[in-house]
């Protein structure tokens, strides 16, 4: 037992109470904080600068009309306005079927086995491809004149080529070569974060193997593939090369980066170019937006077998 | 809860020559058991002695590299794990995360399709019966320890399985939790009598608790045996070991009369006894340190040692003495020895056990 009654006061005389750097420390202030510096200025240089100062110059347009003739012009014109349509015919659907078709091959290669890595490196290769080369692939198997037409028409099931790039298909195609990769890294180990025993616990209480993704493994992956769809689909909405190399830039293919590019850069009306830019950041932060808002209707806590 | 299984419960199930390899490793080696309904088995053992590969066998996890699992003489290795109707208890209790108490409890039995006020009927009994009712509709992480481990004991058990598998289910909780779910788990198994299959590596848990041991080692069955059989008459030097025989020390056979063996330490010829039919000519001489005491003079059975540890453990002192041949003894007393004391033992020869050296 200490002694009772005598307990010093809190601030006893002759002890100078606690220096400022000590107190801002408590706070959690102190020089950790200077390896922020880096991340702050790559943000504002590189991100919050650009955009306030689109944001700005898309409010002044170039012939006048008040500070949103720029955003009239975009939507009165359906030939600008339809962009918005063609983005999002390529991209939903082409982020849908990169998150989808990662779940069986991801579930397929969550456990360990012999040439696991090998298969990884080829499912990831295409991150490395780059547009241009892939387009190039695209155009040399899938063309009027490449071996899979060759095939077709050799085997008797066709008479005409089959049209599969220079227009909607191409582009398509090329998104799911370049978007499959990353969907399928996040879903991987979205779906390795998961304890395996809580499949086997579910079987041992009588769920066949449908039933055991059914209820346990998608409710704990789906706030995952929830974010994989975002990332693949902001990685394709702002679809560009392709949509030319593979695709038919003034027609079915005609997205909306196109579009902002022609007119910044052809009509150099830089005010049109940056609402049109705005409009597209807008059209992806409202997808994602919503996807976010379903995602926080679910389970979102840890996935190991402890809770 | 009624005490009548689902299926309806089983006289016997036997694990026929069951056996695992992965790759090269044979993690069982052709395991022969029987089980009778009502019983409750515990498999002992170290960790990758090959307990959690039967118990994971067992529960179709597994797939058998050999032999068959019969249940009343109808095989069953070859059915899916949904559909054995065990219930099994995970190590690190495998709760959904995302799914309350209550419909962690329910699952099995949505999964069987029982209907809806049934389901709620039964999960609100078995939730009483484990004491978790005010806790039903928490979620997993919501819990302690050891309401997690209850929570998964009620999801094994409220479908009133044919078979109960428990793999080291108090492996995770700290010591005191442990007695105390230790005995929750002999009360489940008392009051609702379903066969239960129990893995460890605690050998007191697996006294405490089990009707019948299977003690392995390597794959390979050691001794099967009531606690009883297994604590005071362990079949070879390994399953002493384990069973608390601390204390082994080297000896030559010099005589052997049925049970009724001599054996000599360096210059002391002690007395034990052998169960096994001795038939080599080196051996060990097994004894619990609390089965040795202080002697205050020379006679049969008694051996000298320097004490070089002692310490503190309340009523008794826990000593470690080195024998003439450098050989420790640990040994459990009531007398206070200090570091340095040469002391006599007393080694009583029915407590001392001799085993060939290579049993």
């Amino acid at each position: 037992m200490t002694a009772p009654t005598t307990a010093p006061p809190v601030s006893p005389p002759g002890e100078r109470p606690p220096g400022i750097a000590h107190r801002l420390a408590e706070r959690g202030i102190d020089r950790v904080l200077l390896l922020l510096v880096p991340g702050v200025v790559f943000v504002v240089v590189l991100f919050a600068y650009p955009v306030l100062y689109g944001l700005q110059l898309s409010f002044q347009p170039e012939e006048g009309g008040g500070p949103f003739a720029n955003y009239e012009r975009f939507f009165g014109d359906p030939y600008l306005r339809d962009t918005i349509w063609i983005t999002l015919r390529l991209a939903v659907p082409a982020a849908l079927f990169n998150v989808l078709a990662s779940i069986p091959i991801a579930y397929r290669m969550r456990g360990a086995f012999r040439g696991k890595r090998v298969l990884t490196t080829i499912l990831v290769v295409p991150i490395t491809l780059g547009t241009v080369l892939t387009a190039q692939g695209l155009i040399s198997y899938l063309g009027p004149a490449g071996w899979f037409n060759k095939i077709l028409i050799g085997i008797g099931l066709t008479d005409e080529p089959v049209r599969l790039v220079n227009n909607y298909w191409g582009v398509l195609f090329s998104l799911i070569i370049t978007g499959f990769p990353f969907a399928f890294l996040l879903t991987l180990s979205y779906l390795s974060g998961i304890d395996p025993t809580l499949e086997q616990a579910a079987a041992t209480l009588g769920a066949d193997r449908r039933r055991r993704f059914r209820h346990i493994t998608f409710p704990l992956l789906a706030p995952g593939l929830a974010i994989t769809f975002c990332l693949t689909f902001v990685l394709a909405f702002s679809v560009f090369p392709s949509a030319y190399l593979v695709g038919l830039p003034q027609g079915e293919t005609r997205v909306i980066s196109i579009v902002a590019y022609e007119s910044a850069f052809r009509d150099t009306d830089y005010p049109l170019g940056s609402a049109i830019a705005m409009v597209m950041a807008l059209v992806m932060l409202v997808v994602v937006g919503l996807v976010l808002v379903w995602r926080s209707t679910m389970y979102r806590g840890a996935t190991g077998g402890k809770g | 809860m009624s005490v009548s299984t689902e299926g309806g419960a089983f006289a016997e199930l036997r694990l026929d020559r069951v056996r695992r390899a992965f790759g090269e490793h044979v993690a069982l080696r052709d395991l022969e058991l029987t089980i009778k309904g009502g019983e409750f088995v515990a498999l002992l053992g170290p960790s990758g002695c090959g307990k959690s590969t039967a118990l994971n066998c067992l529960a179709g996890l597994l797939p058998l590299s050999g032999g068959q699992i019969l249940m009343d003489g109808r095989r069953i290795d070859t059915l899916p794990p949904e559909k054995r109707g065990f219930g099994m208890v995970f190590q690190n209790y495998a709760l959904f995360p995302h799914m309350s108490v209550r419909r962690n409890v329910a699952f099995g039995l949505a999964m069987r399709g029982v209907a809806r006020a049934e389901r709620i009927r039964r999960v609100d009994e078995v939730l009483r019966l484990v004491q978790l009712t005010e806790h039903a509709d928490k979620f997993p992480a919501q819990l302690s320890g050891g309401q997690q481990q209850r929570v998964a004991i009620a999801r094994a058990i409220v479908l009133e399985p044919w078979l109960v598998l428990m793999d080291e289910p108090l492996s995770n909780l700290d010591a005191s939790l442990r007695l105390e779910m230790r005995n929750e788990i002999r009360r489940l198994h008392q009051s609702l009598g379903l066969t239960t299959v129990y893995v460890t590596h605690d050998q007191e848990e697996a006294l405490a608790l089990a009707d019948r041991l299977v003690v392995l080692r390597d794959g390979v069955v050691q001794q099967v045996g009531s606690p009883e059989q297994v604590y005071a008459h362990p079949a070879n030097r390994y399953v002493a070991g384990f069973m608390g025989y601390r204390n082994m020390i080297p000896a030559t056979v010099s005589e052997v009369d049925g049970d009724l063996v001599a054996v000599d330490v360096g210059e002391v010829t002690l007395r034990g006894i052998s169960r096994d039919r001795i038939t080599e000519n080196s051996a060990v001489a097994a004894i619990r340190p609390s089965d040795v005491s202080v002697a205050d003079r020379e006679g049969e059975n008694t051996l000298r040692g320097q004490v070089e540890i002692v310490e503190y453990h309340g009523r008794e002192q826990a000593v470690q003495a080195r024998l003439p041949g450098g050989v420790p003894l640990h040994v459990r007393t009531r007398s206070r020895l200090a570091p340095g004391d040469s002391v006599l033992f007393h080694l009583p020869p029915e407590r001392l056990l001799v085993f060939g050296e290579h049993s």
